[in-house]
């Protein structure tokens, strides 16, 4: 492997292994608001109890998340030298933004939350709830900010000696990549939090164990979840296939898989990339269909990837198919199961159907995937450019650092984060197993050690 | 406009140095001034609520770094590359130990995380006074672009010389020794009503090595850097920053008078001192040449003089804002009793 390619995989390692935390933390500092608020104003113990144990849940993912998070902002540096060098001064204020506005508010009031709710007070403690999501959520703002630049640059003009100068700082947050993919983005955190909330409570109730707070657990997370995972879909989802359609027409023909122009194309659901003959292996189409949803017309001509020179192609055609596929995959499933769940809930039957309580459970790890999935087809659609149509990858690594240094770091991370995964099993499987009714509102580090 | 976020960039890391130094330090003494359980357990307690907030500034700061001084942040970080990432998974290991340390109470975890804490805290700050030194003797530039820097060679001061010798050590040690200093000034005035009893012969004995080590490593800085007075005898004021540190050593003195309020000033003046020297001294540098020449000038790392304008619209304000909800937290400390 070239050394290009083992920044690559350095960066997609621990960004994707990372991103596993706070898309869970972001949506579940919103569920913890959700229950503590309903809690406070009914005076409603089962969701107290259940905020609790959220909290305590959130806070050893949230650590999770922010020691992957330290080795992101420094490898702009370490492993992309070019990229940060030339592009720097037109995003990194962002980066800079997220650290002043984001990181201050998270860590000045986690510990409120995580550990004094009694010696602080129900509203302060609620505060701090508010101002953790605040938190997560502005975190997440700046970083896809960041990412919508890199997608589609605004605000930029390249200067004379080939740096990208900052034009306007504020076209940086007009850009009409921004919104769509941001409320994209925080919406897909929302469905896996509503999973991991409602798939525990719905384990709890066919063991029948903290019936009460598990009760609660659905109530909140299924509305939440469903209203999300519709959202995701249409407008967000919809809307952000129309800027790829748009400004990276290539990328659009290759997560779709569609190698030829076609008037009436169809839309594949399953089908194997063939990068030597060019084509689809066992293709299961729906005829005419992604020329009706694209341009809603039924015969209207869809480009395909042969159109285009082969060197602007995304290096990974067929990864970011799949990639692609499987996010809008389990995208249309979740809609149905949370569809499913939310309507027994309504009529008061869930609690009598083994069947949609086990596939809650089951569903649990889902969204991860589709989250990651989701982020893969972003940026591997997005090459071979890591500034679309500006500055390719091949020419953003740090030309002073060797592949083996980098093998080096990556094995490095591939054994400490390894070690991570172990942790953070082991202390949330043990959250769970004692359950909700173990939290109480304690000083852990008080306490001497929580229970 | 770049001078002024030089000044801002310096300060901010000021800040850092103050802030997560002493939970550093803590960290360093923590195996040797806390020797039981329920001992180390209040050292934990007293750099828990604080220890995030203040790695915040580093976070923050580098990404002030980036934005203020994209070519800097790009050629330093990729320079350092190794050793920067064995500090950044130091900065896991020791974020872990804190937060997961009181998840149980068996007793091997317990102890597992004490070492962690202890030994990660210990190395950063080695790492962290390596990598200044670093900064103020420079790096091969090889006409205008950094040539790859080994980690070390043989130790020596002149030659060929590695990320680790002589010199970076020396700073290394030195960084560590005051950074301890300071940790137990933070312990002395965190834990006034729950005392460890064996801090105060733990400060008696750091002040000589702090005061020697910074000593042996500003004599090391002129032999390797001979130009290092010079912004200082044109602008005499900077002399502030040496006299600032001398004096920080004379209040860190170890009487038993000295209140632990005036002593954990005076050492983060001493802090403070040596900081602001080698930052007065690399001007107008920002990564200078170990050839003597080439280097990287502040005015030709930094971002244009328009971008540099609008980010000190949001930057301040904001910091205002961060400087808030740290007065918060520092307000309404949980007490550590017994």
């Amino acid at each position: 492997m070239e050394a290009l390619d083992l920044h690559r995989l350095q960066f997609a390692f621990t960004v994707t292994y990372h991103y596993l935390f706070p898309q869970l933390t972001m949506g579940l500092a919103f569920v913890i608001l959700a229950l503590k608020t309903l809690g406070l104003r009914r005076r409603d113990e089962a969701a107290l109890a259940a905020a609790r144990f959220w909290t305590r849940i959130f806070g050893i993912a949230f650590i999770f998340g922010v020691v992957t998070g330290i080795p992101m902002e420094f490898q702009f540096g370490t492993n992309w030298a070019r990229f940060s060098a030339q592009a720097g001064e037109s995003f990194a204020q962002l980066l800079a933004m997220e650290g002043v506005f984001a990181f201050f508010l998270e860590s000045s009031f986690l510990y409120a939350l995580l550990y004094r709710e009694r010696d602080l007070g129900p509203r302060v403690h609620w505060i701090a709830a508010l101002l953790l999501w605040l938190g997560t959520w502005a975190s997440g703002f700046f970083i896809v900010a960041v990412n919508a630049w890199m997608q589609h640059p605004v605000g930029t003009r390249v200067g004379p000696d080939g740096g990208f100068e900052l034009v306007s700082l504020s076209a940086l947050f007009t850009n009409p990549w921004l919104w769509p993919q941001y409320a994209h983005t925080m919406l897909g955190s929302l469905v896996t939090a509503s999973f991991v909330v409602a798939g525990t409570g719905a384990f709890y109730l066919l063991r029948g164990e903290h019936v009460a707070a598990a009760r609660r657990c659905v109530q909140v997370a299924l509305p939440t979840g469903l209203a999300a995972a519709v959202l995701a879909a249409f407008p967000t989802g919809d809307l952000q296939a129309k800027a790829v359609l748009e400004h990276q027409p290539v990328t659009f023909a290759a997560m779709e898989g569609l190698f030829h122009s076609e008037e009436g194309a169809a839309l594949t659901l399953i089908g194997q990339p063939d990068m030597e003959a060019l084509d689809l292996d066992n293709p299961l189409e729906i005829p005419k269909l992604l020329s009706f949803i694209t341009y809603r017309r039924w015969d209207a001509e869809v480009h395909g990837l042969t159109e285009f020179p082969r060197e602007d192609w995304p290096d990974h055609v067929p990864l970011l198919y799949y990639a692609y596929h499987i996010m809008v995959g389990l995208g249309t499933m979740f809609i149905a199961v949370l569809g499913l769940a939310t309507l027994a809930l309504v009529r008061g039957t869930l609690e009598r159907r083994p069947a949609l309580l086990w596939s809650l459970v089951l569903f649990l790890p889902l969204p991860f995937v589709a989250n990651t999935a989701g982020w893969m087809t972003a940026e591997l659609g997005r090459q071979p450019w890591v500034v679309h149509g500006l500055l390719r990858t091949a020419d953003a690594s740090s030309a002073n650092v060797s592949g083996g240094n980098v093998l080096m770091t990556l094995l490095g991370y591939a054994g400490l984060y390894t070690l991570l995964s172990v942790l953070v099993v082991l202390l949330v499987a043990r959250v769970v197993a004692r359950g909700p009714a173990a939290v109480g509102a304690s000083d852990g580090h008080a306490a001497g050690g929580a229970a | 406009m770049s001078e002024l976020w030089y000044v801002l960039l310096v300060a901010s890391f000021g800040v850092y140095v103050l802030l997560d130094g002493f939970d550093l330090g803590a960290g360093a003494l923590h195996l040797f001034v806390a020797r039981d359980g329920a001992e180390r357990h209040r050292v934990m307690r007293a750099v828990a609520p604080v220890w995030d907030g203040n790695e915040v500034w580093l976070i923050a700061g580098g990404g002030t770094l980036f934005a203020a001084f994209p070519r800097l942040f790009a050629a330093g970080f990729s320079s350092f590359y190794l050793p920067l990432m064995v500090a950044l998974w130091l900065l896991v290991l020791r974020a872990l130990a804190i937060e997961l340390q009181h998840q149980s109470r068996d007793a091997m975890w317990l102890r597992f995380w004490d070492v962690v804490f202890a030994g990660s805290s210990a190395l950063l700050a080695l790492v962290f006074g390596v990598a200044l030194a670093n900064v103020v003797r420079g790096v091969p530039f090889d006409g205008g672009e950094v040539r790859f820097v080994p980690l070390w060679t043989d130790f020596r001061l002149r030659g060929e010389v590695g990320l680790f010798d002589a010199y970076t050590l020396l700073v290394g040690l030195t960084a560590l020794l005051v950074l301890a200093q300071h940790g137990a000034a933070w312990l002395a005035l965190r834990l006034a009503r729950a005392p460890l009893p064996r801090l105060a012969a733990a400060s008696r004995r750091l002040w000589p090595a702090a005061s020697l080590a910074a000593l042996f490593s500003t004599a090391a800085t002129f032999a390797v850097r001979p130009g290092v007075l010079d912004n200082l005898r044109a602008a005499p004021v900077l002399f502030a920053f040496p006299l600032l540190s001398l004096a920080g050593v004379a209040g860190t003195f170890p009487a038993a008078r000295t209140r632990p309020r005036t002593r954990f000033l005076a050492s983060a003046a001493l802090l403070l001192g040596l900081l602001g020297s080698a930052a007065a001294s690399l001007w107008p540098q920002a990564l200078p040449s170990s050839f003597g020449s080439g280097g990287l000038s502040l005015h030709d790392a930094a971002a244009g003089p328009a971008a540099l304008r609008t980010m000190l619209w949001w930057w301040l304000p904001g910091m205002a804002l961060a400087a808030g909800y740290s007065a918060w937290v520092y307000r309404n400390l949980p007490a550590v009793e017994d």
